[in-house]
Parts: C-alpha cells; structure tokens; sequence
C-alpha cells in the first residue's frame, strides 16, 4: 500500500521540471476498455511490478536514471497473490475490494444441449487438462507518443495506438479534462497486435503535457518497459474432455477454462468471452458444458493480443480430437471432415450459421494437397538420430464485437479543390495495410489514379470515429462504409456534371481519371472545374456503416452478451505443418506449414499473406519458444535475449491459400483474415510432435527441453504401459 | 567533442557527448528518423546501419567510433523520389507490414548481397537472422532479397 511519495530530492536536481504523482490528477485516475480499474498513477496500493507511481519530467532523458532514483517512495507490504486459482480461495488477499465478485473478474457458463449429460451417450471419451504459457506482444515499436498542450488548454498528441477516440474519451475521464480540447492522432504505428488497443501512454503523456503547456512531452517505453507494464497473452489452464458415438461424430464436449489476467481487466472478460465461443472449435457438437473464469492477480497485466483468447482454447481442443481421433482409429483428417460445421450447423455454442463457412472445402482442399498427400511417406523417410511427425489443426474466428457494442465505421470522402480525393481512414493501420486496402478500394470504385488519393490517417481532428483497429473487423466494417460513400460521391459528382454538361441521361456519364466524360458526345469536364464549382460542404460525403449482428440468445447471462457474445460471422482455416526433431537435443524444426482459409473473396491477396503468414509466425513463436516468465510477479525474460522470438531461420516457406468464397455481406465478399491464424500452430504443432514423439505434451510452449524430456521418457522400454499410465493420470 | 565522418556520402563534422550513442545521434540531433531502436541492447537488428559498407548495431555504438568513417542510413539509399532496388523489391512483394524492421531489414540484405549475389534462400535466412521482424513471418522478406538478387544479375 502507498503510504507516501517524496519528491523533493528529485526536484533539487537541475534540468527535472516536475514529479508527478496521482495527487496531480483532477480526474477518476482510473481507465480501462470496460472495468475502469487501472490507475494511471497508483493512488491507493500497487498491484503489480509494472505499476506507476509518479511521473518524471526532464530536460533531457540522460537527467532520467538519476531524478527516477531520487523520488522515495514509501509502501506498506500487502500479502499477493499470483496463483490464479489461490486467488480464488476465501481467504486469499483482494487485488479489487470494490469487485463483487472478488479475484474473479468474471465466470461465464454456457450449456448445450443435455450438457454434461451428453457423454453418458458416448462410445468414446478422451480427457485432457493443458497449461499454455504467457505470451509477450514484442511488437518492435514499443509503446510511445509525445504531447502539447497549449495556453488555451486544447491538448494535442501522436501516440502508437489501435484506439484514437477512445483513448481521448479515457484520456479525459480519468484527468478530469474536456474530450473536446483533446486530438488524438495516430499515424501507422510500428506493429500493435492488441497490446495498443487500450491506454499505454496516453493519460501519462497528456498529465505530463498539461503540467508543462507549451512544451512537447515525449515518452518512448524501453523494451524491458514494455515488457513490464504492457498487457500479454492470458495464460490458460484447460481441462477438456470430448465424447463421440460409434461412428466417430462428436456427442459432448466438457470444457473448463482459467485465465489469468493480472491485476486489470484490459479487456479479460471479453478475451474469455471470446475463447468460451470458440472453445468448441468449428464443429457440430450437440452437447456442449463449457465453464471459463478470468481472474485478477499480482502477476503482469494480460489483455487483447491477436486471437483474443482463441489460440489458447484451439490449442487444447485441436489436441482433444486428435486424441479421439487415435483412441478411434480415424485419421487426424477424416474425424474433423466428419464434424466439420457447415452453413446451417448450429455452432458448438447453440448459434446457426447463416453466413458463409468454408471449413469443409478447406479440409477437402487439404485432403488433395501434396503436402497432406505426401505427408506419410515424408515422416517414414526421417534420417538417423532425427524423428519426423506432421500435424493438423482447424481453426474459426469469429469478426466485430458482438451483439451489444455497435461495430460501426464511418467513411469520409472529399473531392478537393485540385478534383483529387481525399480519404478520411478512420481506423489504425497498424501494419495490416488496411489503409492502403481503403484506397485500392477508392481508386477502383472512382477510377482514379494513386496519385489523385489522399490518404488521412486516423486523427480525431480529421477523421471520423470508426472504432478499433481489432476484432479481424476493420477492413470488413470501415470497407463497407468506404464502399457506399464512394457510390454516393460518384453519384453525386455524375448528376452534378450531368446539369453542367447537358445531357438528359445519367447513364452516359462515367467517372474517368481526372474527369467525367459524356460517352455519346465526347464532351468532358475536368474534375477540377467541376470541384470549383461545388460547394465545399457538397464535396465532402460521409457514410456509417454499422456491421449485422447476430440476433441469437444464446445465453441469460447479460454480461457474456455486453462481452460480446455471440457473433454472427466466422472465418475458417485448417492448418497442417512438418516438423523434424534432433533426439540428440529435442531441437524441433518446422520444415513446411500449408494454411488453408475461407477468409471471403480477397480484394488485396498480397496483404492476406501477410496476415496469414504473419499469424503462423507469431503462432510458431507462442508454440515452440514464447514463454513470458514471471516469479513472484516479477518478470525473469526481461528482453529479446531470454524471451525468444522465431527469426527467420525458425519459420519455414509457408503454403498459404484462400478459397476466395464469397460473404455476401462483406465489402466485395470479403471477411476478416487478422487473427485467424495465430489459432492455429500450437495445436498442430503439438499434433505433429505427439506423432512424432509418441507422446503429448501438455505444457507449452514446447521447448526442446520438454521435448527432449519427452522423448527420453518414451525411449524407455516400458514405452507402451507409460503412455498407457499417463493417459489415465490425464483422464483422472 | 568534434568528430568527422560521411554519412550517406556527405561529410559531416558534429559536435556530440562522448557517451552519445549513434542511434540518438541519428534520429534525435540529426534528425534521421529511418533508423529505429527497438531494444536498445543488440538483439533485434533494428537500429542496424552500415559502417563502412558493413553492418553495425547503431544502438551499441558511440557517436566517437564514428571517427573518419562512411556511414549509410537507410536514408541514403533512394536517389531522390527514386527507390534503391533493394527497396523496389520490398515493396513489390509485400515484404513490408508495420515497417519498423524494415531499414535494419534492408540494409542487412544490402550487405548480405554484396558477399552473396546469388543466394539461394536459406542463404538468406541465415544472413537476415540477426534481423527480428514481428509481422511478416520473414517468407515476403525472402522473396524481397531473392527479387534483389535475380534483378542484380540481369543488370550486371
């Protein structure tokens, strides 16, 4: 508990202009996406190591080190705790007393069907419990931004974010400042992944700011920073079990689920949400327990990362059907075709699926593909003192926020005075290119050339809210906005050119580089003459775009529904990947990855690559190497030498393809593809190490330590009745 | 203290703290802004330079070993609006996501190039290992080097 905060050594020192503390705070001090329980300086007790205490600023960062050593902070110990179920305890110490429902942020239960009840009618029944490890964003731009604020009290600031009008909303609450004074800009940002979808530096900027107006305050988080007091992957316990009758169908499906998400929400009980939805995975099950709690400790703060708590329960239950696909004697392949969801299914969580769902063309594309074809003989052919194993994996992932937050995006379009355009993007581009997506968009509906489009990146000044740059929503969302205002603003500019050029027919005006043109008579019009003689509000087209949601309940728990449960449209893929394992070091290699995916129609396939070749990176990372380590709260892979990121020696030649089936409601029959594929690698992965080894490992990520454990334990000769033991622990 | 060097072929004399490392004296006294840290201890490759023509971590070095040194920024690789083809290539195969490993990226491969004109793509793997990228999964990167390569050769 803070007791105390002495700042005036620090004040002595030349060149330090203030310290800061939580009593320079007019506003609530707290922030968060949807519990507001983070301060932005700690004003009651610190709940974890990254927590800030007070806010130094400097002339100069070399004055850094020095001033940050001389303000004296005073704490009173308070018992922690960083063990997610002894948070739950009785008796364990509270991180929130003003929770109702104390260390746990939120339960959410969802029944199908008969339930638990459904295995009674089960032929067989695997049983599983896994651990997946705590995964670091390590985008390579940490989190940064600089702030003004000037005489008349209007604050400007750039920050790396996914989130400009929000952050302004946050910003503001918790300073006690007027969201209208306050700009967010927010150009590209150097990779975000989820961990800039929500305040980083933002209120600390903006405190700094309007404590020195006039000046510009910068601040550029250190890696061990960001490491610190950046939000991660949750780390997951799972216990699964998973029934199917005679014929190899799946009858029930039991799942229970531990996050721990630190001492904030950031956005937790919507990863959870998220993950219950997916826990089922994309197949037909009619009975169906799933059980998920998220829960407050003293360890980092987890929050949003790219697949929002999917990777986590692919990862277990991808291993649970090839678990019953062995028991069963079905190949890993032909028990997911038999299961596979189709349009019309009711999902695992009880919603019909009226909208497109590729998973059964992916598995027959696979079943076709050379490298599934191959895959036998390729694993029979290892060398000497090397094991070979393939593995598979399918993955969903749902698009937008849900049924109760309005996924909407608006769309700005100007014809400026020159008759080029301008686009007003109104959401981030943190790397997806969705920017340069919007404009391939522009130019193809108003056939016009580059050079004649402005891009405006997301700047709350400029632009129009649009919501965040997450949820695999934003090219689908803001492309559909984008795509009406652009009809609108050519048809505009066509019935505006028809008075000046005199033709009774709409028809035989086309919109042209630079001009319209009357097809019969030749006659053309400059769009520069034709924006000269438009009044500036009549150039300007803005169109809303809200994106459908799915009217099921499938549950009366309202809080699941506010986090965003359930969704109306899914994108699919089925993973397989080859791995080689030195026995000599338990050293794995991935030799090949082939993703196929129903994704929509692609409108820039280069840039779906991207995504899906990115994802498997970031996946292969979170499966072999990723482990973000933490003792007693405090974080031991303190940089890019302990926390192992795959280099471009650890990710192999990928294999990516689209069936390029339409959504009808997406903007050219596009879905989103940002997540999709980080679902998948962890479980085929372990797949393809189990076939490999002869053993599964629970644990991730699945370092060559643990496989090497692995396989030693397997030499022995009691090879058989081991496995055999190990499966019963598991059952039991 | 003074010290004197060329940096993207222009000499320059700067007036610097001992202790100044060369990636602020880069982006933050002149202004270069391309080079980029991104861990500030040597793992990542993103401040990466070329000292000499050969690469070097500008985030562990001090601005003094600079001293008589010719010194290439990714700033100095475009003739004016014209991209190096080196860039050329990184952008016609989409090797480019968030773009903050991309100058380190690219001025690894420019001297990965010199030694290898004719790289086969584990060759390229190994030299661009040094090198972290968190968007790409490396595979468009390859392709970007292997295009620079091939494009090298015709015009040889």
């Amino acid at each position: 508990r803070l007791k105390e905060i002495d700042r005036s050594r620090a004040l002595n020192i030349p060149g330090v202009l203030a310290v800061l503390t939580h009593k320079d705070i007019k506003g609530t001090n707290r922030q968060g996406v949807v519990r507001k329980d983070q301060p932005v300086l700690v004003d009651d007790k610190a709940r974890h190591y990254g927590d800030p205490v007070a806010l130094v600023l400097v002339e100069n960062k070399a004055l850094l080190p020095e001033a940050l050593d001389q303000v004296a902070v005073f704490w009173e110990p308070l018992p922690p705790v960083y063990d997610p179920e002894e948070a739950l305890k009785e008796q364990a110490p509270l991180i929130h007393e003003d929770h109702p429902e104390g260390n746990c942020l939120l339960k959410g239960e969802i029944v199908k069907g008969l339930g638990r009840d459904g295995f009674s009618g089960c032929t067989a029944t695997v049983r599983a419990a896994f651990a997946f490890s705590r995964q670091e964003h390590a985008y390579l731009e940490t989190e940064n931004g600089w702030a003004v604020s000037n005489e008349n009290g209007f604050l400007e600031m750039a920050v790396s974010t996914q989130t400009p009008f929000r952050d302004r909303a946050e910003v503001a609450e918790a300073l006690g400042l007027d969201q209208e004074k306050i700009r967010v800009i927010a150009p590209c940002c150097g990779g975000a992944f989820g961990g800039k979808d929500g305040i980083t530096v933002q209120s600390l900027l903006a405190l700094g700011a309007i404590h020195c107006p006039g000046r510009p305050v910068k601040m550029y988080w250190e890696r061990e920073e960001s490491f610190l007091a950046g939000c991660k992957r949750h780390p997951a316990r799972l216990e699964y079990r998973l029934g199917a009758g005679q014929d190899g169908t799946f009858q029930a499906l039991e799942a229970r689920i531990i996050f721990d998400t630190g001492p904030y929400d950031h956005l937790g009980g919507a990863v959870l949400t998220l993950g219950l939805e997916h826990a089922g995975g994309p197949y037909r099950v009619p009975h169906v327990y799933l059980q998920g709690q998220v829960i407050y400790t003293n360890n980092p703060v987890s929050g949003a990362f790219r697949g929002f708590g999917v990777p986590q329960v692919t990862g277990a239950l991808e291993q649970m059907v090839d678990l019953l696909a062995e028991k069963m004697g079905l190949s890993p392949l032909e028990i997911r075709r038999r299961n596979a969801l189709q349009k019309g299914d009711k999902n695992s969580v009880g919603v019909r699926l009226t909208t497109s769902t590729g998973l059964k063309e992916c598995l027959d594309r696979v079943e076709a593909h050379p490298v599934w074809q191959e895959s036998l003989s390729w694993q029979e052919a290892a060398r000497p003192g090397t094991r070979r194993g393939a593995g598979l994996s399918c993955v969903h992932h749902a698009m937008g926020y849900g049924p109760v937050i309005p996924d909407t995006a608006r769309a700005k379009i100007e014809l400026t005075g020159e008759g080029k355009f301008r686009i007003y993007c109104g959401v981030v581009d943190m790397g997806q290119g969705n920017s340069d997506t919007f404009l391939q968009i522009a130019g193809d509906l108003l056939n016009q050339a580059r050079a004649d489009l402005e891009l405006v990146l997301p700047d709350t000044a400029q632009t129009l809210p649009s919501g965040s740059a997450s949820a695999s929503r934003t090219t689908y969302t803001f492309g559909q906005a984008l795509i009406k205002g652009l009809q609108e603003m050519k048809q505009r500019l066509l019935v505006k050119a028809q008075t000046r050029i005199k033709t009774g027919r709409l028809d035989e005006l086309i919109l042209e580089p630079g001009r319209i043109r009357h097809t019969s008579s030749g006659q053309t019009l400059d769009l520069r003459d034709l924006a000269l003689d438009i009044r500036e509000t009549e150039r300007i087209v803005i169109h809303e775009f809200k994106a459908p949601v799915s009217e099921e309940r499938v549950t009366p728990d309202t809080r699941l529904q506010l986090h965003g449960l359930p969704h109306l449209i899914f994108s699919y893929g089925v993973h397989l990947v080859y791995l080689e394992i030195d026995e000599l070091t338990g050293r794995v290699e991935v030799k090949k990855y082939l993703a196929i995916n129903d994704c929509g129609r692609l409108i820039n396939p280069q840039l779906f690559e991207q995504q899906i070749q990115g994802g498997i990176a970031q996946g292969l990372g979170y499966a072999l190497f990723e482990d973000f380590k933490v003792d007693q709260g405090m974080t031991i892979t303190t940089g890019l030498s302990t926390y192992i990121l795959p280099s471009a020696m650890d990710v192999p030649d990928m294999e990516v393809e689209a069936l390029g089936l339409p959504e009808e409601s997406g903007p050219f029959g596009l879905k989103g593809c940002g997540e999709l594929a980080m679902d998948g690698p962890l479980a085929a992965v372990a797949n393809a190490l189990a076939a490999a080894v002869g053993r599964r490992i629970y644990e991730s990520p699945l370092t060559a330590e643990r496989v090497l454990k692995a396989l030693e334990e397997g030499r022995r000769k009691v090879e058989f009745k081991k496995m055999r033991r190990t499966g019963e622990e598991n059952r039991n | 203290m003074k010290i004197q060097f060329y940096l993207n072929n222009l000499p320059r004399v700067v007036d610097v703290a001992a202790d100044r490392r060369v990636v602020d004296l880069l982006r933050e006294d002149l202004g270069l802004t391309g080079t980029k840290e991104a861990c500030g201890s040597g793992e990542c490759g993103a401040c990466t330079i070329l000292v000499d023509g050969q690469t070097r971590l500008s985030c562990l070095m001090l601005a003094p070993q600079l001293e008589g040194r010719k010194i290439t920024t990714i700033e100095g690789l475009a003739d004016g609006e014209g991209l190096h083809p080196l860039q050329e290539a990184f952008v016609q195969t989409g090797a480019v996501q968030c773009g903050f490993c991309t100058p380190g990226m690219i001025l690894a491969a420019l001297d990965f190039l010199k030694d290898h004109p004719d790289p086969v793509r584990e060759q390229v793997r190994e030299g661009l290992s040094g090198n972290l990228c968190r968007c790409t999964g490396y595979q468009k990167i390859i392709d970007a080097v292997i295009l620079a390569a091939e494009k090298g050769g015709r015009n040889r």
